[in-house]
């Protein structure tokens, strides 16, 4: 069948640090003395998300990219019914996630961030009591769990206990423990991030293959090449706002040019802002500070003796060029001024 | 109400409780029982302490155990699912509101409560000796208040455990526990208070007064206690408290 989601401008401000970081998880109850009378009490306020909407279609993955902060976790809180919204719905398929959660929940299977394992069971114990709280029989579970085992290649060590294990292995319980009750829709927050290159591939091959069976996956990243390749379509986050949306070879296209050129000289004259922005197939010269120019252009290496004709007729040295190619790193860099790893 | 997932948390903390049975009941059992043995029968026995003392002990080292292992069951676990790791979090993604799974954790930490209080009465038993004088002509009432003691241990475990930090449990156990077991009348009747007025009337607001004085009044109705109905209402009037405050903390630990 396959399950949608939509978000209708959805807020989020966060009035109290989050409770697993609250003043290191102190006596709550004393924690709240402010410096000194007089001193006013500094007020706690972070706008994480500022009114987004958007669709994520059944069957689809999706992405949400952005960087550290932008708000991808704060959205998959919010649809995962562990973040209360301030305003605005969001609803996976027909339950309101706040109102319905119970529902939601049942729709739902979430991998963290940070492996969030019990850390008093075995692996194997994870899985069945997990089948357990949504109701599995016990042989439909104890096969489940077998089978998870076995397909995420993690019998030898099925019946110790998870603490002992490797950042790697404790990923591959969590994504195990995601799918144990077959949900509709998995969320998947930074799946890949700390794991090795082969690790990584073996997971994009494992969120492929769910994906195949018709359901629906979100995921956030903030690896370009990993919202390139998995994702259908994509919503790049900045600041708690979406500030685009759409498949990559689309949010590609919409790059003006496509590729970019980022040029350093020693320093940027008017007249060499213009003949540059006068090459052929440049859409867009932008100068970005007393010695940078970036370059948005249809082309790449075959503007460079364009350039450099234009430097030495202004009487400039050029420093240095770096060409991207067509990408959504170039996209996120038009659209923010930053780059990703800003 | 989900009794299936209901089922299955508590399922959970039974299997964790039953791993960990010996050191649980170590961590419960070994301090009281020390201190039952010391007071009731080495000083007893040299005669710095009257007989009688036994008495008055062995109600006071159940009610401490019980709550102890409130703190034990409830507290402990719950500071650390929800510390930054989030064990927890599996849990409140389970299909059931989250308020249940806070009364899934009363409803196992009563049944340890039960079981430590239940243990320690063979255990000190034996550890005094002879001479101690238990009745058990008052059933009903004994198995009331131990259902409420059970509950203020189970329900102070929640509340305590959703407010205090991973950093602060050695300070809960100075500020919080000790005062509370040494004003909580668990080593003397709260009539010998008489001679400090003052305090006699503070320490009513330590719960584990009427659990020492609810168990002393029915297992040992010799001793002097407060009245059982005083002991019933005021235990019940603190579970009730004890519940909101526990699951009003736990939902904002919850839920960010």
């Amino acid at each position: 069948m396959g399950i949608s989601i939509r978000i209708e401008n959805l807020r989020k401000v966060y009035v109290s640090p989050p409770p697993s970081a609250a003043r290191g998880a102190g006596f709550s109850f004393v924690a709240q003395r402010s410096a000194g009378s007089k001193e006013k009490k500094k007020k706690y306020e972070v706008v994480a998300l500022d009114g987004i909407s958007m669709e994520i279609h059944a069957g689809e993955i999706f992405g949400l990219l952005g960087p550290n902060g932008a708000g991808k976790s704060t959205t998959i809180g919010i649809l995962t019914t562990r973040t209360e919204p301030t305003s605005g719905r969001a609803f996976v398929g027909e339950y309101d996630v706040w109102r319905e959660q119970v529902k939601a929940k049942r729709l739902i299977g979430v991998v963290p961030q940070r492996p969030n394992l019990d850390f008093a069971l075995t692996a194997r114990e994870i899985l069945l009591f997990h089948g357990a709280y949504f109701g599995q029989s016990r042989k439909d579970r104890e096969e489940r769990a077998q089978r998870l085992l076995e397909h995420f290649k993690l019998t030898d060590r099925a019946d110790h206990m998870v603490r002992g294990f490797s950042g790697g292995m404790m990923q591959r319980v969590s994504i195990a423990r995601a799918m144990m009750h077959d949900p509709e829709v998995l969320f998947l927050d930074e799946p890949s991030a700390g794991l090795d290159p082969q690790t990584r591939l073996l997971l994009w091959e494992i969120i492929r293959d769910y994906n195949a069976l018709g359901k629906t996956i979100v995921l956030t990243t903030h690896y370009m090449d990993e919202a390139d390749t998995l994702c259908r379509r994509l919503a790049i986050i900045d600041h708690g706002r979406i500030i685009a949306q759409g498949t990559p070879p689309e949010l590609k296209s919409s790059i003006p040019g496509g590729y970019l050129l980022r040029l350093r000289f020693d320093r940027v004259p008017e007249e060499l802002a213009a003949s540059l922005q006068a090459l052929p197939g440049v859409s867009e010269a932008r100068v970005k500070d007393a010695a940078g120019v970036d370059l948005y252009a249809d082309r790449g290496g075959p503007l460079i003796s364009g350039i450099v004709t234009a430097a030495q007729a202004a009487g400039v040295e050029l420093h240095d060029v770096h060409i991207a190619e067509p990408s959504l790193e170039n996209l996120f860099l038009h659209h923010t001024g930053r780059s990703l790893r800003d | 109400m989900n009794w299936k997932t209901f089922y299955a948390l508590l399922s959970r903390d039974g299997h964790v409780a039953r791993r960990n049975l010996f050191p649980t009941l170590l961590q419960n059992l070994l301090q009281p029982l020390l201190l039952t043995f010391v007071f009731g029968r080495v000083l007893t026995a040299g005669g710095m302490m009257k007989l009688g003392f036994k008495d008055v002990l062995l109600p006071g080292v159940m009610a401490i155990s019980m709550v102890l292992s409130g703190v034990q069951g409830v507290a402990m676990p719950l500071i650390t699912e929800f510390q930054f790791t989030r064990e927890i979090e599996d849990r409140l993604l389970a299909p059931i509101a989250n308020g249940w799974l806070a009364v899934e954790k009363i409803v196992a930490g009563m049944v340890q409560a039960l079981v430590a209080g239940l243990v320690v009465i063979p255990a000190a038993w034996l550890t005094l000796g002879s001479g101690v004088h238990l009745s058990f002509r008052q059933p009903l009432e004994f198995a009331l208040v131990c259902l409420l003691v059970a509950l203020f241990a189970s329900a102070g475990g929640l509340a305590l455990g959703c407010s205090v930090g991973q950093t602060q449990i050695g300070l809960m156990f100075s500020l919080v526990l000790a005062p509370m077991m040494m004003f909580g009348c668990a080593y003397y009747p709260w009539s010998f208070l008489a001679a400090f007025p003052v305090l006699q009337w503070a320490v009513l607001v330590n719960p584990l007064v009427y659990a020492s004085e609810g168990l002393r009044g029915t297992l040992v109705p010799q001793v002097p206690h407060i009245a059982l109905w005083i002991v019933i209402a005021a235990l019940a009037g603190i579970d009730g408290a004890l519940l909101v405050i526990g699951l009003k903390k736990f939902h904002q630990k919850a839920v960010s």
